[in-house]
């Protein structure tokens, strides 16, 4: 078993040499951490679906257990962000990657993200149909309201109208940039999408906690 | 246009009472002028064609208010849909205006019409019309303005709020509209009329309401879409200040800040702290527990947070019981300790250049609090000085400002910031420079203090600042800085290589009088050395300090005599304050004591009358000058009991003063008999 562990520990070691090299945000023991907290999420090693990675399921369990998220499609999205090959599976790769973003992206960096997750058919824009989308459940429903989608709807043009610099209806990636450049709040406006810092600090605290125990 | 005293009116037609012009246009009849003034309401000769020449002349009789005045016209009703104000200016175009005088000119006309039933009047339509013409705005307090000439305004002024409560609740003016029960062709009128008359001001009503309703009901992505559009709106404008306050948008803010969600909470103080700039708008901020909840943000760890959490502060706290309740929940300790960081290093990372943004607005809401006596104390308590002293190594005036503004509040000590408060003086910034000059003003009553403003060459700049005379708080600093540092003779010898005298004594006469007191003073001490007392002279100081001898400013008056006694050792100053009549004022001063006047006063007028005494010892200018007989006028008259009863008063200068006052004037009768007698 020790002899595994080691084998294990040496695979591990090369695979946080390579991958902290491609990612910005995280040095050789922090990959480490991460690749070890990885593994012990997949849980069952000897489970053959368990090599292509974290399936939706167990990565939306992190999103909601460890960063509260609680929007079903949003979580949805921020996985397909993740699977950037779309294989359905977060490999080791995709979630080291991932969370260098994630966790401590730069704004460029949080701007692609998000503008990514909020594209929901992938495009290249974000429509007004998909804003409604993300934002159909925002408001409370008043009982008086005749058409409750009125609010939803008002919020949409008011939010094209603050974010579409070129004016043709929906927002391309260049609007979005220059929107949250201008006003970074609007980095969320169409769904909590990013850990807010007391997730993050409490993530970062446990992963990183003790590198070299197994 | 709407001159300073709210009129709208050119000057040329405001000395008639003339306050602003409308122009009703009712349904079935021509047009109205009326003009408004503070005789009453009258029909004016209107417009011509072109709508070039305004016809101010009166064409009506002058009625009290709008209602008869419209009644008059023989064909009208009181359906009037369109009620607009003339500009003087331009006169071509109307201008919807929401100014208090005709606000309440037409409310009380809308109230008129809701009380008159005589036959043939409808009911309350007229009065749903002019509100949802927006006329009924509430934007401007009509609580702090005070009323204008014009009569109705105090009764108007209260029934203004009522109406506009009750549309919002209702929500939506059309709902009103259709509400209301008149006859039919009004109401499918007002519907298709309602688009032209929406203007600029009550669409943004409207749409505040609308997003306020969305804060309060909507989750973190919806909230910040409606606060990123909420700061779109011209926040600087009184008139969107209230909408926001009317609406209820201060509770869902001050609320909001209570959620664990940062973007959220940042939103909210970025509206909040423009708005507080609105006095009205702080105290209601301060009445919902705002305070409270701003001093806890300060506890974040997030910087942009705290940093804007100090900011509304700072606005929050510009009146009395706002800087009290900051003190109440432990607000001074917290922006004392966002103070802590090091200002002036050459290369700063990213995070250090956030600690000093962080200072700075603790420093702008630390000044704004330090304004009230006990917070001052707090923040001495809290080590708050050693501080503020430090970020005084910043090189940015934005710092700088509030920094040495709270110094100045605060300190009484020096703690090594002298130096800083030197350097300073010479900058660039005369905001700046005036609170440098004066917090040494304050500082050098003591001695160290004023070596150490010497030791860093600090009495140069100071009397080149003795020239912007157009700026009177400066110069009124860097006055009362000389005068304190002038009590050391050091100081002095240092001010006259400057030449500083010669430009104290210009600055005699036209200015006011809180420069006067410290021009005066540092004289005074100038004058304990005796070169400087024929410089005085030389340079024609003489005449304007007996001239403030009329005058009645204690304070001024203290330094004058002291000037004056110092100068009068002088003989040929002497001779001058003489034929001034200067002897009698000081005479006339001390006769007559102020019940404010001080002992401080009383003891320079007798050292001043004794000093002008011993010159009569001089045999020589006895006869020339002739002046013996008034001083010996003076021995014999009752007043010189006055002396008397000084020489028994306890104060120990006092009684000196006198006594040797008393002791002179003998010594100078005698001598006058001698001189007499041979």
């Amino acid at each position: 078993m020790s002899e595994m562990s080691a084998m294990n520990r040496k695979i591990i070691q090369n695979l946080a040499e390579t991958f902290s090299r491609q990612v910005k945000h995280f040095d050789k023991t922090e990959t480490e951490c991460l690749i070890r907290l990885f593994n012990g999420l997949l849980g069952d090693q000897s489970d053959r679906r368990a090599g292509n990675g974290l399936d939706r399921g167990k990565f939306r369990n992190i999103l909601h257990k460890t960063f509260g998220m609680t929007d079903d499609m949003i979580m949805d999205r921020v996985f397909h962000a993740f699977d950037k090959d779309n294989d359905s599976y977060v490999s080791v790769k995709e979630w080291i990657e991932g969370l260098s973003v994630f966790l401590r992206g730069t704004l460029d960096e949080k701007i692609k993200y998000c503008f990514d997750v909020y594209d929901l058919n992938g495009d290249g824009h974000i429509s007004r149909e998909e804003m409604f989308h993300m934002l159909k459940n925002s408001l409370i429903r008043q009982p008086t309201e005749e058409d409750p989608d009125e609010g939803i709807k008002d919020l949409v043009e008011i939010a094209l109208k603050k974010m579409d610099h070129d004016h043709d209806g929906r927002l391309s990636s260049v609007d979005f940039e220059k929107a949250v450049r201008e006003e970074n709040l609007l980095l969320e406006a169409f769904g909590t999408c990013l850990p807010d810092a007391k997730s993050i600090l409490a993530f970062e605290q446990h992963a990183f906690q003790d590198p070299h125990e197994i | 246009y709407e001159f300073s005293n709210g009129c709208r009116t050119p000057p040329w037609r405001q000395v008639h009472g003339e306050i602003c012009y409308l122009i009703i246009e009712p349904c079935d009849t021509e047009p109205l002028y009326i003009t408004c003034s503070t005789a009453g309401v009258y029909l004016n000769g209107g417009i011509t064609q072109d709508g070039e020449e305004k016809d101010y002349e009166r064409k009506s009789d002058v009625f009290k208010d709008l209602d008869f005045a419209v009644q008059e016209e023989p064909t009208s009703t009181q359906k009037t849909e369109h009620v607009e104000s003339v500009d003087a200016e331009e006169q071509g175009q109307t201008r919807r205006s929401y100014e208090l005088q005709e606000k309440n000119v037409l409310e009380k006309a809308r109230q008129q019409r809701v009380q008159n039933k005589p036959g043939g009047r409808k009911k309350s339509e007229p009065s749903l019309k002019w509100k949802n013409l927006g006329l009924a705005s509430p934007y401007e307090s009509v609580e702090d303005k005070k009323p204008k000439s014009h009569g109705v305004n105090n009764k108007a002024a209260e029934k203004q709020d009522k109406p506009l409560r009750k549309t919002t609740a209702g929500g939506h003016g059309a709902e009103d509209f259709s509400e209301s029960s008149s006859e039919s062709e009004e109401d499918e009128e007002q519907p298709e009329r309602r688009p032209e008359n929406n203007t600029d001001l009550p669409s943004e009503y409207w749409q505040i309401q609308k997003l306020v309703k969305y804060l309060k009901g909507g989750n973190q992505p919806a909230t910040i879409i409606a606060l990123c559009s909420m700061r779109d709106f011209n926040l600087g404008q009184e008139t969107c200040q209230l909408a926001i306050r009317d609406v209820g948008g201060l509770e869902v803010l001050i609320n909001l800040l209570d959620t664990e969600e940062v973007k959220c909470k940042i939103g909210s103080l970025k509206i909040l702290k423009e708005i507080s700039r609105n006095s009205q708008i702080r105290r209601a901020i301060a009445d919902l527990g705002g305070l409270q909840t701003m001093v806890k943000i300060l506890d974040s760890p997030d910087k942009e947070l705290k940093c804007l959490a100090a900011e509304t502060i700072a606005n929050v706290a510009k009146f009395r019981r706002g800087r009290r309740t900051v003190r109440q929940h432990g607000g001074i300790k917290r922006l004392v300790e966002l103070l802590d960081c090091v200002p002036d290093s050459a290369t700063l990372t990213e995070e250090q250049e956030r600690d000093v943004e962080v200072a700075r607005c603790g420093a702008l809401a630390l000044w704004s609090c330090s304004k009230s006596t006990r917070n001052k104390e707090a923040i001495r308590k809290a080590g708050g000085i050693p501080l503020l002293a430090r970020l005084l190594k910043s090189p940015h005036e934005n710092m700088l400002i509030p920094v040495v503004g709270t110094l100045q509040e605060c300190a009484s000590e020096t703690e090594g910031m002298i130096e800083d408060l030197v350097k300073n003086l010479s900058c660039d910034n005369q905001e700046l420079q005036m609170h440098c000059a004066s917090a040494i003003f304050k500082c050098a009553e003591d001695k160290s203090t004023r070596d150490l403003v010497r030791q860093f060459g600090g009495l140069k700049p100071l009397v080149i600042l003795l020239k912007e005379t157009e700026n009177k708080q400066l110069l009124a600093a860097t006055t009362g800085a000389i005068w304190k540092c002038s009590i050391s003779m050091e100081n002095v010898v240092k001010f006259q290589e400057y030449k500083a005298l010669e430009t104290l004594v210009s600055l005699l006469t036209r200015q006011p009088e809180e420069v006067l007191v410290n021009v005066v003073g540092a004289l005074g001490e100038c004058a304990q050395n005796p070169a400087n007392r024929a410089v005085i002279r030389k340079w024609g100081g003489i005449e304007p300090l007996v001239d403030l001898l009329t005058g009645t400013n204690q304070a001024l008056l203290v330094n004058v005599t002291k000037a004056i006694g110092a100068c009068a050792t002088e003989t040929e100053n002497m001779a001058i304050i003489d034929q001034l009549d200067g002897v009698r004022l000081l005479w006339s001063l001390l006769k007559n004591p102020n019940p404010d006047a001080d002992d401080r006063l009383r003891r320079h007028l007798a050292e001043a009358i004794a000093r002008c005494c011993m010159w009569g010892s001089n045999k020589v200018s006895f006869g020339e000058a002739g002046a013996v007989a008034p001083l010996v006028r003076y021995l014999r008259s009752k007043d010189a009991l006055l002396l008397l009863a000084m020489m028994g008063s306890t104060d120990d200068v006092l009684q000196e003063a006198a006594a040797g006052c008393v002791a002179n004037i003998r010594r100078l009768a005698l001598a006058n008999e001698k001189a007499r007698y041979g």
